[in-house]
């Protein structure tokens, strides 16, 4: 997809771009409105104008921009700042209720999605608003893996900075640690501590850190190795500088930016880790909703054949979601490691 | 050579003993006392006492750990603590090749499929196959195996009704009907290596079609398929080898995850159910043995392209 080589250079019109995804978007509102209900036919209609709409957007975003303009990579972008608007604001936006059973008794139950009610993507067993359960259960998603990313650089970094920087003891110390960290498959660690840990979004999140932390360390201690042989840091030393004072201001400016990129990517990691754990029943405990429990709700009564939206709607979540930061990652990968550009 | 390798060793050994008195640890790390998940609640001070003496819970943590490690070594990993008390090793033993079966089959799946298509997106490089083949790769990537288990099962098993749920058969009731049940779960841990297996693969046997004697063998007037079997694949095939490495982890995450799904009765639903119950003995045998497994496949690879290609021996240290 984004490792494809640009196609050959176009000679279609200008206007044809706009006029395909005006097409696009007009089927695909139609389909979502008009034909709403009719199964098959409905939803070959949303397919066929998502794509109408894509290309079109594309080759108009090309003639604008020029032919490095990356579409995916701005739907994407927009998906994942949607997301985090959303999640951030959840309590003051217009939702339906996420959690608490009592207050949905007069709703009813698994109702499909239908944009012009009252639960755009309809409800659950229990009445719960599927829409504001998504939203929920982005917030906890991006808070427990952004919150396990930043303990993962910050214990991983502090520890891969000092093996890198004093060698010898330390770094053969470190190195068994990160090993024996990575000797237990990432899943059953957490399934491990899931079995002994209170199932709190801290908790999981310190747990998350765990599959963070070997990575990191690794990555901060080879751009550690690398800069600690440069001329500034030789300058500094030579200065008189502490070694405190080498490896906070000398060393970890120019260590922070790889370690944040594989942040970045880390956080798709998590976001699968958490969905799976909470799937398993071992994560965020329902009511509470999670992208994992919920998918985990279509398992009960075969509630995914009759029903099939109560997956659906946070599967799709769950996949964009992922999608979304494995194509960023992508990217910003091949543009700052040239290396493996052709992975 | 023979140091780097007795350095290994010692290093391999550290790691198995931090890994076990992590595993011994989760005792400690449980909320509740383990006399009273054994028990059941409403005892009297006395029966937990006696009950935690019994467990040997009453000695110091670094003589509890040695006879832990100890009755470990010699094949005794407990009993459980949820009635009927069973045999943790004989429930693991039991367990064991169910999961090692789905996983080996799920990596053959994975690189029957990953193999042609790694060679016709290289060859074609840029082509409509090539485009389309990275596209699909790329989003099955971003499928978690659960997500994709609960689709294969509503399609294939309930819908289409090609295939059985929630059922096994041992491959001693007959390797058809073993086959048979097993391949919609395989499928499922197989998904993802194949699409990873199909994208490095491919990068790799881009740059190795670049080489001379690829172009040596085309001028000899070697047919394409010869070329890439033949001459591209051995050079690709190392890269493939650390891959598996690479992948193992997500792969045992993967078939754990996929054997809940099915109720396949093997180490993931071991593990999990053990989880669920707070049953800790049963936890810490089953990860002790999965780490081990693990840590000692992925030796073997590490020692195993030093065989493969004769420049990593060296370089390597």
């Amino acid at each position: 997809m984004s490792d494809v080589p640009l196609a050959a250079p176009r000679t279609a019109p200008r206007w044809r771009g706009p006029a395909l995804a005006l097409a696009g978007l007009a089927v695909l509102g139609l389909s979502v409105t008009v034909l709403a209900g009719h199964g098959w036919t409905q939803a070959a209609l949303v397919v066929a104008g998502l794509a109408g709409a894509y290309t079109g957007l594309n080759a108009a975003g090309r003639a604008l921009f020029g032919d490095a303009f990356d579409l995916m990579f701005w739907l994407c972008a927009a998906w994942l700042a949607v997301l985090v608007v959303a999640a951030v604001a959840a309590p003051v936006l217009p939702l339906g209720e996420h959690q608490d059973i009592v207050k949905t008794l007069d709703t009813p139950g698994m109702a499909v999605p239908d944009l012009s009610t009252a639960h755009p993507l309809g409800t659950n067993n229990f009445g719960l608003d599927l829409l504001a359960r998504v939203v929920y259960g982005a917030r906890s998603s991006l808070v427990v893996s952004l919150g396990a990313v930043v303990i993962g650089m910050v214990v991983g970094g502090a520890a891969g900075i000092a093996a890198g920087y004093f060698r010898r003891g330390a770094d053969a110390t470190v190195g068994v640690l990160t090993n024996s960290l990575l000797a237990v498959p990432p899943l059953i660690l957490l399934i491990a501590l899931g079995t002994v840990l209170e199932p709190n979004l801290r908790n999981i999140a310190v747990a998350l850190s765990l599959l963070a932390i070997p990575g990191m360390v690794r990555m901060a201690r080879a751009s550690t190795m690398a800069f600690a042989r440069r001329e500034f840091v030789v300058a500094a030393e030579a200065m008189g500088a502490s070694r405190w004072r080498v490896m906070t201001r000398e060393l970890l400016p120019n260590v922070v930016l790889p370690l944040a990129s594989y942040g970045m990517v880390m956080v798709s990691v998590l976001i699968v880790a958490e969905a799976s754990l909470s799937f398993l029943g071992l994560g965020v405990q329902p009511p509470a909703p999670s992208w994992g429990n919920m998918i985990a709700e279509g398992q009960e009564n075969d509630a995914f054949t009759k029903y099939p939206h109560i997956v659906l709607v946070p599967g799709v979540t769950l996949f964009l979601t992922v999608f979304a930061f494995n194509l960023i990652g992508e990217k910003a990968r091949k543009r700052w490691d040239p290396r493996r550009a052709n992975l | 050579m023979a140091r780097d390798l007795v350095k290994r060793l010692i290093e391999l050994a550290l790691v198995l003993v931090i890994v076990s008195m992590g595993t011994f640890a989760l005792v400690d790390l449980m909320p509740s006392d383990p006399a009273v998940v054994v028990l059941g609640e409403g005892h009297t001070a006395a029966e937990y006492a006696a009950q935690r003496h019994s467990m040997g819970l009453d000695d110091a943590l670094p003589v509890r750990y040695g006879h832990w490690v100890g009755d470990a070594l010699t094949g005794d990993l407990g009993k459980s603590f949820i009635p009927p008390n069973s045999d943790v090793g004989g429930r693991v033993a039991a367990a064991l090749p169910v999961s090692a079966e789905l996983a080996v089959l799920a990596l053959l799946m994975a690189l029957v499929v990953a193999i042609p298509l790694a060679m016709w997106s290289a060859y074609r490089a840029g082509g409509v196959v090539d485009r389309a083949v990275g596209a699909v790769t790329f989003g099955v990537l971003s499928v978690p195996s659960f997500l994709a288990g609960m689709l294969f099962i509503a399609l294939f098993a309930q819908r289409l009704g090609w295939f059985p749920r929630l059922e096994w058969s041992r491959i001693g009731d007959g390797l058809g009907g073993n086959l048979y049940h097993a391949f919609l779960p395989a499928l499922t841990i197989a998904l993802m290596e194949a699409a990873t297996f199909t994208r490095v693969l491919r990068g790799d046997l881009i740059t190795t079609l670049q080489e001379d004697f690829i172009l040596s063998a085309k001028a000899k007037g070697m047919t394409p398929l010869h070329v890439l079997f033949h001459d591209a694949l051995r050079p690709s095939s190392l890269s493939l080898v650390t891959l598996m490495g690479i992948s193992l982890g997500r792969l045992i995450g993967s078939t754990v995850i996929v054997e809940y799904l099915f109720a396949l009765p093997g180490m993931g639903t071991l593990i999990i159910g053990a989880a669920d119950q707070g049953d800790v003995p049963m936890v810490q045998g089953a990860v002790l043995v999965i780490a081990l497994i693990y840590v000692l496949v992925n030796a073997v690879i590490d020692l195993s392209y030093g065989r493969l290609d004769p420049r990593i021996r060296r370089a390597h240290v």
